[in-house]
């Protein structure tokens, strides 16, 4: 079974979140890049999982400069074969996801797995995006995925409750909580993944649909207003009074 | 032109969060003076509400392919609305259906797409849509540069409004493709409201202490007429259902009103509620690192505070 996972690279979730060049840019300086943390836990390692029982191969597929490679790499170091990465900076989901079909029609895979959202654009777009391209099956916000030859089981988050799907491969699937327990790489890995491939691939043409014009801190909140434990009622006559919320 | 949108629906009714999506594109029509189409696929028994909310036409979907939900197969029926309708924005709900169809249609007709709008779209040189970005963190301002816009609107982000309109239905058998997607079950959970389109949620971390201690914490959502939530660790050790956890890994919601009983306030659990209007905190540590999100707080001991507070909603009520 031929598995392809996207990842993303994202800040670290405890990262301050600050802008740069009038706004129009995130501030890089000091953050810490993680693989986003959907298509890590989930994606990532469900696939490998997949390949350890059935067989098969592991490619991680990013979208973004060389200055990504660390982040690829320690994917590769959790257990994946190889990777490619598209060397385009990321503006436009529909522009990653073109350059994710593209990419994987010519490399004809079973299965294309990514996380259900990144955790800075949360845009929850490429894995639909990706289907649609590839005029394949799309299963979002999976929390579960077993494979029985060519058939997989899925169970999938929907509108107050969950379902569970049959679908036989090629499809494409974002993965939730509950599909795998994340994974530390061990020294062996990190070590393998040194002298894992990883090719660069240039993008194919592509006309961006949007883009980010600007962005804004959310004003800063006021202070906690302290209700005496003695007196709760209180709470729900500020709430009712003063928030007009109840 | 017209706007149209798609307003889901689940045990033979049109959800909340579809009326909310109706309530904005008749927002954004109120000004370009467009028509409001409100596309729906299978059955609902409330069509004529989505007039209410603004809709001046409903084209109700029926296809027996569309029992099941079949995320290739609505953004189909949507695109065929669109093109026949010459649709110039396409708004939908970014909840869970949303979020599988509205990608699909993006890639489908080519169209920019913002997903998770928090408010109207600017339109002056620039049509611009502001989302949430970096988990709650902060916002951005998207500019979608494509003759055809698609927004996905996050629940509870708007107050949705009353335009009662009396709405046409239309009904619409669109060819539809084949697909491979099959339901084998579904599992509905026994609450009314899912979470993230609740208004009011109460929610405990392990704080609590254990299960046992969830009756006061319910009691006290009943009679607020609020949804029960709870942090990570109370799901992973399975004190409470796993769709109840909010947080990055579980949901993200948007209330009016989120209270924490015994949550510290991890910056994961920040990143699924922080964009609550109102969050309450109650903890027995007053240096919980969620009081400085927080509008109001009680230090103090939840088995103390909390029946007390329940007593006084019963009171209200």
């Amino acid at each position: 079974m031929k598995i392809l996972v996207c990842i993303s690279k994202a800040p670290d979730t405890t990262s301050k979140i600050a802008f740069t060049d009038n706004n129009t840019a995130f501030d890089k300086n000091g953050v810490q890049f993680i693989i986003n943390p959907y298509d890590e836990w989930y994606a990532l390692v469900r696939g490998l999982e997949l390949k350890e029982v059935n067989g098969g191969s592991v490619t991680i597929l990013n979208v973004g400069g060389a200055d990504n490679d660390p982040t690829i790499r320690k994917a590769l170091a959790i257990g994946a074969d190889d990777a490619v990465r598209i060397n385009m900076e990321p503006t436009d989901a529909l522009g990653v996801a073109k350059q994710i079909a593209d990419y994987a029609k010519e490399n004809a895979f079973d299965l294309v797995l990514c996380g259900k959202e990144t955790i800075d654009y949360n845009g929850s777009q490429v894995g639909g995006m990706v289907a649609a391209f590839l005029d394949q099956p799309f299963i979002s916000n999976a929390s579960k995925l077993d494979m029985a030859g060519n058939t997989a089981t899925v169970e999938r988050d929907i509108q107050g409750g969950k379902e569970i799907v049959e679908v036989d491969t090629p499809f494409v699937l974002s993965a939730a909580k509950g599909m795998a327990e994340a994974r530390i790489p061990n020294m062996r890995g990190i070590m393998a993944a040194r002298s894992k491939p990883l090719s660069v691939v240039e993008p194919s043409a592509f006309e961006n649909t949007t883009e980010i014009a600007s962005y804004e801190l959310p004003p800063a909140k006021g202070a906690c207003k302290m209700v005496s434990a003695d007196n709760p009622a209180e709470l729900l006559n500020l709430l009712r009074n003063e928030a007009k919320i109840i | 032109m017209s706007i149209l949108v798609y307003a889901n629906t689940a045990n033979n009714k049109v959800h909340k969060s579809a009326f909310e999506a109706v309530s904005y594109g008749a927002l954004i029509a109120e000004k370009s003076g467009d028509t409001v189409t409100a596309v729906v696929v299978g059955n609902a028994d409330d069509l004529d509400t989505l007039g209410k909310y603004g809709a001046d036409k409903v084209l109700h979907v029926t296809n027996d392919k569309l029992n099941d939900f079949q995320p290739t197969l609505v953004a189909q029926a949507i695109q065929h609305a669109a093109e026949e309708n010459n649709a110039s924005i396409i708004v939908f709900s970014h909840d869970l259906s949303g979020k599988s169809v509205a990608p699909i249609l993006a890639a489908k007709m080519n169209a920019g797409i913002v997903t998770g709008a928090v408010d109207l779209p600017q339109k002056n040189a620039d049509f611009i849509v502001k989302k949430a970005v970096f988990s709650g963190k902060a916002y951005a301002h998207v500019k979608i540069t494509t003759p055809t816009k698609i927004i996905s609107l996050t629940p509870n982000a708007l107050e949705k409004k009353e335009f009662n309109k009396t709405a046409t239905v239309e009904d619409k058998a669109y060819e539809l493709g084949d697909s491979r997607l099959k339901v084998v079950e579904q599992k509905f959970q026994s609450t009314d409201l899912p979470l993230t389109e609740a208004d009011l949620v109460v929610s405990a971390g392990r704080g609590l202490k254990g299960p046992e201690n969830w009756g006061m914490i319910e009691d006290l959502a009943k009679a607020l007429g609020a949804a029960t939530a709870c942090s990570r660790p109370v799901s992973d050790m399975d004190w409470r259902p796993h769709h109840e956890h909010v947080g990055q890994t579980g949901v993200a919601i948007r209330p009016n009103l989120y209270i924490a009983v015994g949550i510290s306030g991890a910056i994961q659990h920040l990143a699924g509620v922080n964009q609550s209007k109102v969050i309450v905190v109650i903890n027995t540590d007053p240096d919980a690192p969620f009081f400085k999100a927080a509008d109001y707080g009680i230090v103090g001991d939840a088995f103390e505070v909390v029946p007390k507070l329940v007593e006084a909603a019963k009171a209200i009520n």
